[in-house]
């Protein structure tokens, strides 16, 4: 959907709809679809069958209207009539004398000043009278249909200002039980069901956009299970899902999209909450990435709020945020990219990723009405614009939108049911990990029993539904203190303060067994630069190398994460 | 739900289609009666009812609707079979 206010001060734009079926509906459609986009259409719906008599005349109330678009709706229906009622001899040439009338129509239109065309194609009816052997009798109807629309897309092809609404291919995609309704093409002669009047009316819509500057012109992607699947930060570049492995042909179709929208001069962008090298790995050296750096016009990957990001690519293209799509598996990023920046396109995924492809066809969001060749080196002109310009940090404050997430935080002790996911999160996770210590459920086990440590597993929920067992922490009962053995944290839900909550919790049980002081370490790795800042920004002071938090001295950090007691 | 409950029901459908939400309808009203209803919103009225009900009419049932205790009549029908 494009929203620009900016379309409130243009004049309307004028639409004369031409059918030769009732289309008092479908213009209701017309209506309500360019209301939900903020375009002001003025519509001249002409009486029903007038099309040729309106277009022929040049005094007609057609012209008069002065329409920037007129749209042409000849039902398939009528002209199967037609071919059904024509002479036997004639049926071999049904279609291109068809195309001639329609192009003697064209001309006459044009002469008498016209306006941009739509014409909706044909949806290919079977009459159900030759089978499949239809193909091989050039008499046939649908031989006939088809090269009528065959012609047409031809005819589009060479005249600039002709434009067709695919219903062939529209129709394919739905299927024949949703695009018609029987009954109310019996008993009121509109020919196409009450469900998929919106969607017709959505893609003429698309066409008037683009027509008129207002199509989308880039697309923002993130990384990890979106591109691919899984976290290629905990995973490993070697274990991400892509071609073969796992469903990873779901994400290689993705990416084989993005990529032939690139070479179409749709510009991409990746914004994406990790670490630039680790981000930028499987780009340079996994063989199955469609992808590569330099389809990337503006690669930003960070550890800031995605819609901060988004400003700032949006800063160096220098397009509108409603020319923006932004394609992220998180409902929560979603949800944050919609509430910060309302004009970006975000659409809305189904859970299964096997469902976005098709979901993302159906949604067109990159429709167009121009094509050059200068269009292919776009990603081009940006990259170098891009390089020029670093990163911005700073972000806005989270608070409204943490707390509209209605986060709930449950944390518990080891247990038996646990200590599997506890044991495979210190074995995988490598970005958010203090001291990357790795343990094994037997240790595990022990490590729940001992009574000199205290071992935190930290379960989130929000809106969007539970992330599960996404934190884990292991103190151990020192004579200097509390040592935090083991801090680590899924990167799926960072910057929700989760740290905050847990730092409260262990707060509140080390006070319980008498302790009074905290000692952390960071041990730096190749990939845990994230957290390297992570006691000094929790109120830690250095000592000695290691980080120590008094706990007569410490102060609560606000977060937003209600806590479900007890503590273990 | 009884026939009286439907005409309440299909009453509300009416007046959400035709966008009025004063008009007096009852059994015995007509298209004729209620502004508004031409053949095309009798179209958006039909499916709405099935929507609501979630049945279906035959073709020839929605062309021969009198009023709008017919209708109810034929959805209580449909409603009561098994």
């Amino acid at each position: 959907m494009i929203t620009s206010t900016s379309n409130v001060a243009a004049p309307p734009i004028r639409l004369a709809v031409l059918a030769d079926s009732a289309s008092q509906l479908f213009v209701q459609e017309l209506r309500s679809e360019a209301e939900k986009r903020s375009v002001r259409l003025d519509i001249y719906e002409a009486p029903f069958s007038q099309a040729d008599a309106l277009i022929l005349d040049p005094t007609s109330e057609l012209y008069a209207f002065k329409p920037d678009y007129t749209l042409v709706w000849q039902a398939a229906e009528h002209l199967l009539e037609r071919f059904q009622t024509s002479r036997l001899d004639q049926r071999a040439s049904f279609g291109s004398q068809h195309m001639e009338e329609i192009e003697e129509l064209f001309g006459a239109f044009e002469a008498n000043g016209g306006s941009k065309l739509l014409y909706l194609n044909y949806v290919e009816l079977d009459d159900a009278v030759f089978g499949s052997f239809a193909s091989k009798v050039p008499e046939s109807w649908l031989h006939q249909v088809r090269q009528l629309n065959h012609k047409l897309m031809e005819l589009a092809a060479s005249r600039p200002g002709l434009f067709l609404i695919d219903l062939v291919t529209l129709g394919g995609e739905y299927g024949r039980s949703y695009v018609e309704d029987r009954r109310i093409a019996m008993t009121a002669n509109l020919l196409f069901s009450l469900d998929f009047l919106p969607i017709i009316a959505g893609r003429v819509l698309d066409v008037i956009d683009a027509a008129s500057g207002r199509g989308r012109k880039c697309l923002i992607l993130d990384l990890d299970n979106t591109l691919w699947g899984g976290v290629v930060g905990d995973d490993g570049v070697e274990h991400i899902e892509l071609g073969s492995l796992g469903l990873g042909h779901v994400y290689t179709e993705i990416q084989a999209w993005a990529k032939a929208l690139k070479e179409r001069g749709i510009i991409l962008a990746v914004a994406s909450k990790n670490d630039p090298a680790i981000a930028s790995e499987p780009f340079e050296r996994h063989p199955d990435m469609r992808l590569r750096l330099d389809d990337i016009a503006v690669f930003v990957a960070n550890w800031e709020d995605k819609s901060e990001n988004i400003r700032h690519i949006q800063s160096i293209l220098e397009i509108g945020f409603d020319a923006m799509v932004f394609l992220d598996d998180n409902p929560a990023e979603r949800a944050l990219v919609r509430m910060r920046l309302p004009d970006v396109c975000v659409p809305e995924l189904p859970a299964d990723p096997v469902e976005w492809m098709p979901a993302l066809r159906r949604m067109n969001l990159f429709e167009t009405a121009t094509f050059t060749a200068q269009d292919v080196d776009r990603t081009q002109q940006y990259r170098q614009e891009s390089h020029r310009r670093v990163a911005r940090t700073g972000f806005a404050d989270d608070g409204e939108f943490l707390r509209s997430l209605g986060m709930v935080g449950a944390i518990e002790g080891f247990t038996p049911f646990n200590i599997p996911r506890v044991a495979q999160l210190t074995q995988r996770s490598n970005q958010f990990n203090l001291r990357t210590v790795r343990y094994d459920e037997a240790e595990l086990r022990r490590l729940a029993d001992s009574p000199s440590h205290v071992c935190l597993a930290v379960n989130l929920t929000d809106r969007f539904g539970a992330h599960g067992l996404i934190s884990v922490v292991i103190l151990e009962e020192t004579p200097a203190g509390y040592f935090l053995d083991t801090w680590l944290m899924s990167c799926r839900v960072l910057r929700r303060g989760v740290e905050r909550l847990v730092l409260d919790a262990i707060t509140t049980i080390v006070r319980g067994r008498g302790g009074h002081r905290l000692i952390g370490e960071y041990r730096p790795t190749p990939k845990n630069g994230l957290v390297s800042d992570h006691y000094p920004l929790l109120g830690f002071e250095a000592r000695d190398g290691q980080w120590c938090c008094d706990l007569k001295s410490y102060v609560p950090l606000e977060h937003f994460i209600h806590r479900e007691p007890p503590l273990p | 739900m009884t026939p009286d409950d439907i005409v309440a029901e299909i009453a509300t459908v009416i007046r959400r289609t035709l966008g009025d939400g004063a008009l007096d309808i009852d059994a015995s009203s007509t298209a004729q009666d209620v502004a508004g209803w031409d053949s095309l919103s009798h179209v958006q009225i039909v499916v709405g009812v099935e929507r609501r009900f979630k049945i279906r009419f035959a073709a020839r049932e929605i062309m021969s609707f009198k009023n709008v205790g017919e209708m109810a009549a034929t959805v209580h029908g449909r409603l009561a079979a098994p």
